[in-house]
């Protein structure tokens, strides 16, 4: 099968990691580690966005062994993003403050509507790509107040911790809703509906943190841990990892991404998170409140706190701003769990589409109902093999 | 915002770096990148900061799954978009003022 990816690049050689030969054998390392599990398979979580997109898009699921379930986690930020965060933005935006921030949280729903509900009566939101651009366009306005709202795991909040180290122009400030990883694993891990018998941690963030950062949570639920990538055979190779220590019960943090990922991480980037934010206590969407799960402006930092500059519009905007939405049977926190699939939502597929959007999980892109929309609940074999 | 972009530096001028994307230049950040970063050096970037210097030997390894992403581009794919967005190249699906780099 010509390979689309060769014929751009073509100076580059065939890669081991993308051999299917490979993919056979780390598919079958699998089924060997969990054979006497198909009646009550091996749970593997996630807690990745990407990667659910990634398993979906190259059919893991459909070539993975019985014994093994692969299940998603909290790893969607946009999804994750609790709907009080999303109304203070749109109560912020009512009050004519100029609101930027990533694309896929415009149509999250709040409790009275989304950002884009805000836009259409003529609040003034726009998406930026990054939080620099933000930053400009407060300088090329200095007449009016430009706010950031902040939203992502660690790889989004280094980005918001380095603008804020810098000088600014006085109009800017943040309404940081950004939200820290291992702390919702402690949370996850002790679910008893869940039952965790793995995580595969995201590669990219982990760049970030470090794979060391796993250690104590492996040591305090005995659990493993291991740093996958993106690529199918990244991610077999993390998946058959997990299952053979799961079997041989041994409770370690294993890197299967060294590539990217170090014991230590980044740490200028580390440096940089922690001398902007600090661990708060804070609600993930339909999951839980979750201890040290948010990152909140230090003191130091209160001037450019949005929270702190707009405490009478957010607390004004609250109520006044548009119809609600009602997303009661909605099922996003338990998929994000663990707990459920968008399959065991009486809403997913109908009325909730990815045009008619319910659930945070259908808004976003990295959200598991949109995915499973996307792909198909059993994606084309043939990918896998690639 | 969970899957980073490699690119490759061009030109450095301070903490601010011109890098290519698959054939798209932006300016992108090196306030936090990992290690010092020269030019034709490969970094991985999220939201238009580079957060990590690519290891050379590591880089074609690192490309091959976005060759592949970003070749299918008469497919709706998620991942492209993300991809796509990351490299400041409106991805979002909503009409919002796309940003132009």
């Amino acid at each position: 099968m010509a390979e689309p990816a060769e014929a751009l690049a073509p100076q580059r050689s065939p890669l081991e990691f993308r051999d299917p030969e490979r993919g056979r054998a780390l598919i079958d390392a699998i089924a060997r580690w969990t054979e006497d599990r198909v009646d009550d398979p091996v749970s593997i979580m996630h807690v990745c966005g990407s990667h659910e997109q990634a398993i979906a898009r190259f059919g893991l699921r459909s070539v993975l062994p019985p014994g093994l379930r692969v299940i998603t986690g909290p790893g969607c930020p946009v999804c994750v993003t609790d709907a009080p965060e999303i109304d203070e933005a749109v109560a912020l935006a009512g009050s004519g403050v100029r609101i930027l921030t990533y694309g896929d949280m415009l149509r999250v729903p709040g409790s009275y509507g989304s950002l884009d509900d805000a836009r259409g009566e003529g609040a003034r939101v726009e998406v930026v790509y990054s939080i620099s651009k933000a930053v400009e366009r407060a300088a090329e306005r200095p007449d009016e107040e430009v706010v950031f709202f902040a939203t992502g795991f660690e790889t989004t909040a280094v980005a918001t911790a380095a603008v804020l180290l810098r000088d600014l122009p006085a109009n800017f400030s943040v309404l940081s809703a950004h939200k820290y990883i291992p702390p919702v694993m402690e949370i996850v891990a002790e679910m008893p509906e869940t039952r965790v018998e793995g995580f595969l941690a995201a590669g990219h963030a982990a760049s970030i943190t470090g794979w060391g950062v796993f250690e104590p949570f492996v040591r305090r639920h005995a659990v493993p841990v291991t740093v996958g990538g993106f690529e199918p055979l990244d991610l077999l190779a993390g998946l058959a990892r997990l299952t053979e220590r799961i079997r041989r019960d041994e409770p370690v943090v294993d890197n299967c991404f060294p590539r990217m990922v170090t014991r230590e991480g980044n740490r200028r980037a580390q440096e940089q998170l922690w001398a902007v934010f600090e661990p708060a206590g804070g609600v993930w969407r339909g999951i839980a409140r979750v201890p040290n799960g948010n990152l909140r402006l230090r003191d130091e930092f209160a001037r450019y706190d949005a929270r702190l500059r707009f405490a009478a519009e957010i607390d004004g905007g609250r109520v006044s701003s548009s119809v609600g939405r009602q997303a009661d049977e909605c099922r996003c926190g338990d998929i994000m769990a663990g707990i459920s699939t968008p399959r065991d939502c009486r809403l997913y597929g109908s009325p909730c589409t990815p045009a008619t959007p319910i659930g945070a999980c259908m808004v976003s892109a990295e959200g598991t109902c949109r995915i499973w929309t996307e792909y198909g609940e059993h994606p084309v074999l043939e990918r896998a093999a690639r | 915002m969970c899957l980073g972009v490699p690119g490759r530096v061009l030109e450095i001028d301070g903490l601010t770096a011109r890098v290519e994307f698959f054939g798209i230049e932006r300016e992108v950040r090196l306030d936090i990148v990992d290690e010092p970063v020269a030019e034709g050096d490969y970094v991985l970037n999220h939201v238009g900061f580079a957060i990590r210097r690519i290891p050379e030997e590591e880089v074609a390894e690192t490309l091959a799954l976005y060759d592949q992403i970003l070749a299918e581009l008469d497919r709706e794919d998620l991942m492209a978009q993300d991809v796509r967005s990351e490299m400041g190249l409106a991805g979002q699906r909503s009409e919002g003022e796309a940003s132009d780099g």
